[in-house]
């Protein structure tokens, strides 16, 4: 087990001190627990999404995975590396990509940003070469690469931090935000990009993201972290579970009905005109219900919706015996820290 | 061998970077122009009235200013380097992209700024110096032996400068917010390092003092070393001392200040 997994996290915390203006001259200390004691594995070509709340200690996460932070305890290794002690030497074995930030040399042309990247990590010229062909079309940026990077467009320059991050062929790929700011096409372009990766190259990647949808369509494992703790752990179908969610049955009737009578299985949420929406637990099956107003209502067309993620999730953290406390008080828990 | 590859990389790109701002080069010839001319107005009439002043005649005052223009934004004498970039990425917390690559902080942004400096000794170095030698009595040397000293000297001044300002930047770890010391280092630059008044025209003993700081091996070591008032060798050796003590003592700092971004966090 030990060997597969490329990615050992346990019982990791990070605490900050933070320091904090109470009067003139008097200071408060106050320590901060932005991850508290988590653990996890990943195995080599796993895809996780790695979500959770502004300051629910996401970005610290990944910045103990680069070595850019250190833990303050707990044991870590990535590729059987210690991130914090072996910072260089993990460098060559990983990629980051962080949203907001670009690592491309802004007045420059992207292509002087990879030659860059070149020499920084020693790539052999042979293997380069073939990254850059493959990469470049892969992500369709050869007709950008004499352009210079401020004049590229959010979602071309994040396909060319893409490529950046991906030229010296690590082994895992930490994304912080990759579709954050893009539009519709660039996200689908680069979700599309990411699944080839990691089904053909067997790139490990770990995702952070807010838009449940990169979750949705890449990742079959997710892990959800709240007040710097790990809540779930799991494939993305338990998540619907742990929240209780339930999924819409929109049918479409002849005519105007009262609210359908469907005993325990459904509740009607709302009625508009012949089209009624009925909410059931995403665990059960629709069948049976579908069956059971076919009987009994003249019915024309239905859909079946899937729960909204990001509502799932919200139910799951902020329900009363959730383990979320509530929003508010969340946003001043990790000043600097977690978004910086 | 593979380090120094990269590192020329990033020296050729600085300098590739900073060959696109074209308007803001010719807007700096302008401007060290100009500079100048009023100084040299200045000194004119000042070595007018107090001949040899500092042991300089009226042409060697007027070579010493326009070496002053030519060198002043190469070595950065008031900043306006890489310093700037590096605060301003500290601030934003950009330089946690710089500390998980595998290169070396202080030898990235001393490539970035060498890369910066010979194209601005090249770009907007020359005209302004080169009008200057037209248009007024300067103490210019034939003597290759002592251009090729001048050069050496330029370079020292080069490790010189960037030792001071990575100090400087570094500071951005514990402040946050640089201005302050950006501040700091347009003012030291400007009396320290001689560019208002050559260091030995200043009164004894604040001009002794001066001359032992380490402003002044940036512009009146090379412009002493070009016009053979001083022995290369000593002016050599006082820049050097400097350079390696500035260096050093960046890289201790540079190790506190990492270890408190990764210990502390941004």
């Amino acid at each position: 087990m030990s060997e597969s997994a490329l990615i050992e996290v346990d019982r990791v915390e990070k605490v900050f001190d933070v320091r904090r203006r109470t009067g003139f001259l008097r200071r408060e200390l106050r320590r901060v627990r932005a991850v508290d004691e988590i653990s996890f594995r990943v195995a080599r070509g796993e895809m996780v999404g790695y979500i959770g709340p502004n300051g629910a200690g996401k970005s610290t996460t990944i910045k103990m995975l680069t070595g850019i932070l250190t833990p303050s305890g707990g044991r870590l290794r990535v590729a059987g590396f210690d991130p914090a002690r072996e910072r260089t030497r993990l460098a060559h074995r990983i990629g980051v990509v962080f949203g907001q930030r670009t690592t491309l040399w802004w007045d420059l042309p992207l292509i002087d940003s990879y030659r860059l990247m070149h020499r920084m990590y020693r790539i052999p010229d042979g293997r380069y070469r073939e990254n850059l062909d493959r990469l470049v079309e892969l992500l369709d940026l050869s007709a950008l690469l004499e352009v210079p990077v401020r004049q590229l467009s959010l979602g071309q320059r994040m396909r060319g931090d893409i490529v950046a991050a991906l030229l010296h062929d690590p082994e895992v790929l930490y994304l912080d935000e990759p579709t954050i700011g893009l539009d519709v096409v660039s996200k689908a372009r680069v979700r599309e990009f990411l699944r080839e990766l990691n089904a053909e190259r067997g790139t490990t990647v770990l995702l952070t993201t807010h838009d449940l949808q990169d979750i949705e369509q890449l990742c079959s494992r997710v892990m959800v972290i709240d007040h710097g703790r790990l809540v779930y752990d799991g494939a993305l179908a338990g998540l619907h579970e742990a929240g209780e969610s339930e999924r819409t049955l929109v049918v479409d009737l002849e005519r105007e009905f009262p609210p359908i009578e469907a005993g325990e299985a459904a509740r009607v949420v709302k009625v508009e005109g012949p089209r009624q929406w009925l909410a059931f637990p995403a665990s059960a099956s629709a069948a049976p219900l579908v069956a059971h107003i076919a009987e009994r209502y003249p019915l024309v067309d239905l859909s079946v919706r899937e729960p909204d993620i990001e509502a799932v999730i919200a139910k799951m953290l902020y329900a009363p015996g959730g383990s979320g406390e509530g929003l508010p008080e969340r946003q001043a828990v990790v000043p600097g820290a977690g978004n910086s | 061998m593979g380090s120094a590859r990269l590192y020329a990389v990033v020296a050729v790109g600085s300098f590739r970077r900073y060959a696109t701002y074209r308007v803001a080069t010719a807007a700096g010839v302008f401007t060290n122009t100009v500079f100048g001319l009023i100084l040299v107005y200045t000194y004119l009439a000042l070595w007018d009235e107090r001949p040899h002043l500092g042991g300089y005649d009226q042409s060697q005052a007027v070579t010493y200013v326009w070496l002053g223009q030519a060198l002043f934004a190469t070595l950065a004498i008031q900043g306006g380097g890489f310093e700037t970039d590096l605060i301003e990425r500290i601030r934003s917390g950009d330089v946690a992209v710089d500390l998980y690559r595998p290169a070396d902080l202080q030898a990235w942004w001393l490539a970035v700024d060498v890369g910066r400096a010979v194209f601005q000794l090249v770009g907007r170095g020359v005209i302004p110096f080169v009008f200057g030698a037209l248009f007024f009595p300067t103490a210019l040397p034939r003597d290759p032996a002592l251009w090729s000293a001048f050069l050496v000297a330029v370079a020292l001044a080069m490790a010189v400068s960037y030792g001071i300002r990575f100090l400087v930047a570094l500071t951005g770890f514990w402040t946050l917010d640089g201005t302050g010391a950006l501040q700091a280092l347009v003012v030291t630059g400007m009396f320290c390092s001689g560019m208002a008044l050559p260091l030995n025209a200043f009164p004894q003993p604040l001009g002794e003092i001066m001359a032992a700081l380490p402003w002044a091996a940036l512009l009146q070591m090379p412009a002493d070393v070009l016009m053979g008032v001083v022995d290369p060798w000593s002016a050599f050796a006082f820049q050097a001392v400097w350079a390696v003590v500035l260096l050093v003592l960046g890289r201790a700092v540079q190790r506190a200040a990492t270890r408190r971004v990764v210990v502390q966090g941004g």
